[in-house]
């Protein structure tokens, strides 16, 4: 049953480009993107219980780190990507260091105000950032001489790189390190008691999961081309923690399904209804009391009970 | 292994803390030899889950010494102590819920392995730790529940879980908060020769009301009362003592 679910969601991830036009694929790699950025956020709050609202800093922060250094100071893209990256993960190290001094809400809020400071100074140094107006006529990097200018070839790169992601995280999720995480999840005192070292665990996590997130980011900007302050926004760290917790947060599959969905939402229904964070709200409202675990673990109860398996 | 400098395996000199005007220990001073077996009794709220969180770093004194086999520890963090030979049980159970047994006892093993910190390998890829895993749980007589998830079975079993934790570790020092706490008859006699038979290599202190089965496996008593220790020394002569009856033992 569960292999079924694999195949279906591998399935809905090869076909676009094969029948679909533009649009869709464009909408595909959209949502591979998010699906990394959900991901990445993940580890924090499924497997290492740090709730944050601020993950969008290191998305935004990778993106704008390459198009500063593509655009205005001539850097080639191989070189701009590694730096992006080592910028956005040191980054996470340092916030790591101050956020990690508080668990829970106290977390959450200093993750927030992080975000919010970084957030502020893409709108405020208009010098450097282009403020308001954002930074544009950017270009995507063409690996081993292959464009990925048309929307299929640049949908196929996405694939790749978020094949390798999902791998990634699985396997540290799997690790011995990754049960160290769930146990600090879930008991910190004993851990601490049986020789863990409950903030270490968490701080590489937090580093981990600033890379990948930053991964996402360079795929962010390379996608639309194009940066503006609101990817680093409040709304964009929430709408990723919204797919985490509507998908299945601690699952490996409920990130990509919960990112799809909001994604969709955003999208498809926004053509019809204007409003459609209303429509997201109430979506998320249905998952919530029906699936309260999320979609994934969901669908995976409601298998097993049909196949009339015990829970 | 460090060198045995003080001869002590635990040696607790003038710890103080309070709890803003509430003292909860007040200049206790006790040593504890290598393989003793020590008993602490004091009514409820006398300081001695307090002073156990003290011992093992959980809490922080206001001052005052604490030795594990001579070394000064009072300044190490909880995780830091475990890798010197320090292991705990709760009163109240501690456990990893959603996981199996045969996982809750690896990751027991797991903490004092550097293995903790790998990263791409999978935790079964040690097959080592599944195999000690079992062999502790076999060692406490829940080797045919290692694959159910704690949540699903009975109080008295997990009790048992929470020692085999504690036991994989092999510890030096091993501190039992009331693990007999809620226990039937027959279960309680079960942890008792389960706890009896622990190797001299480790020291074991232990909390517990129960004093028909402590007593048994207890060598001295310490009697904590208002954070004070009362009374402090062999079995017999500490039960024998008026200061004890008065306390603790009462009418």
């Amino acid at each position: 049953m569960k292999w079924i679910g694999v195949v279906l969601l591998a399935a809905s991830f090869l076909l676009p480009p094969v029948f679909a036009g533009d649009f869709y694929v464009n909408l595909a790699s959209q949502i591979l993107i998010a699906a990394i950025f959900a991901l990445s956020l993940n580890l924090l709050v499924g497997y290492g219980g740090m709730t944050s609202l601020g993950h969008a800093s290191y998305l935004g922060v990778a993106a704008y780190i390459s198009a500063l250094l593509t655009s205005r100071y001539g850097f080639g893209h191989g070189l701009a990507a590694i730096i992006s990256i080592a910028g956005t993960t040191g980054m996470a190290a340092f916030f790591g260091v101050v956020a990690l001094r508080a668990t829970g809400l106290g977390f959450l809020m200093i993750t927030l105000a992080f975000s919010q400071v970084l957030w502020g100074l893409a709108y405020r140094m208009s010098n450097v950032t282009n403020g308001d107006n954002g930074i544009a006529g950017l270009t995507r990097p063409m690996p081993f001489g292959i464009s990925l200018d048309s929307a299929v070839s640049f949908y196929w790169f996405a694939l790749i790189v978020t094949v390798v992601a999902l791998l990634m995280m699985t396997i540290f999720v799997s690790s011995s390190f990754g049960s160290s995480l769930k146990g600090v999840r879930d008991q910190p005192r004993r851990m601490a008691a049986l020789g863990f070292n409950p903030w270490m665990i968490r701080w590489i996590t937090f580093i981990y999961a600033g890379f990948w997130c930053g991964v996402s980011g360079l795929l962010y900007v390379y996608y639309n081309k194009y940066i503006h302050p609101t990817s680093l926004s409040i709304t964009s760290s929430a709408e990723a923690l919204l797919g985490v917790i509507a998908g299945g947060s601690g699952t490996l599959g409920g990130p990509v399904v919960g990112a799809a969905l909001v994604l969709l939402l955003k999208n498809y229904a926004s053509a019809y209804i204007e409003r459609w964070n209303m429509l997201l709200g109430l979506v998320f409202l249905f998952i919530v009391l029906v699936m309260p675990t999320g979609i994934v673990p969901g669908l995976n109860r409601l298998a097993r009970g049909l196949q009339g398996r015990p829970q | 292994m460090t060198p045995l400098a003080s001869g002590y395996a635990l040696e607790v000199i003038n710890l103080k803390k309070a709890f803003g005007g509430l003292v909860v220990t007040q200049s206790v001073s006790l040593t504890i030899r290598p393989g003793e077996r020590r008993l602490i009794i004091g009514p409820n709220g006398a300081g001695k889950t307090t002073l156990f969180n003290q011992i093992s770093g959980d809490m922080h004194p206001n001052s005052g010494h604490i030795k594990l086999f001579g070394t000064e520890i009072t300044q190490f963090a909880p995780y830091t102590r475990a890798h010197f030979g320090l292991s705990r049980t709760y009163q109240i159970i501690t456990l990893f819920n959603g996981d199996t047994l045969e996982h809750n006892v690896t990751l027991g093993l797991l903490g004092l392995r550097r293995s903790r910190w790998q990263m791409w390998r999978p935790l079964s890829f040690y097959g080592d730790l599944a195999t000690e895993a079992r062999r502790v749980l076999d060692a406490v007589g829940l080797l045919h529940l290692a694959a159910y998830p704690v949540s699903e079975i009975a109080y008295g079993e997990k009790r048992r879980v929470e020692l085999a934790m504690a036991l994989a570790q092999k510890p030096r020092l091993l501190l039992l908060d009331e693990p007999l706490a809620g226990l039937s008859n027959t279960e309680r006699s079960q942890v008792k020769s389960l706890i009896a038979s622990i190797p001299r290599q480790t020291t074991v202190i232990m909390i517990e009301h129960d004093m028909d089965t402590a007593l048994d496996l207890a060598e001295t008593v310490t009697l904590l009362n208002y954070g004070r220790v009362i009374v402090d020394g062999d079995r017999d002569a500490v039960i024998a003592d008026e200061r004890t009856r008065e306390v603790y033992l009462g009418a």
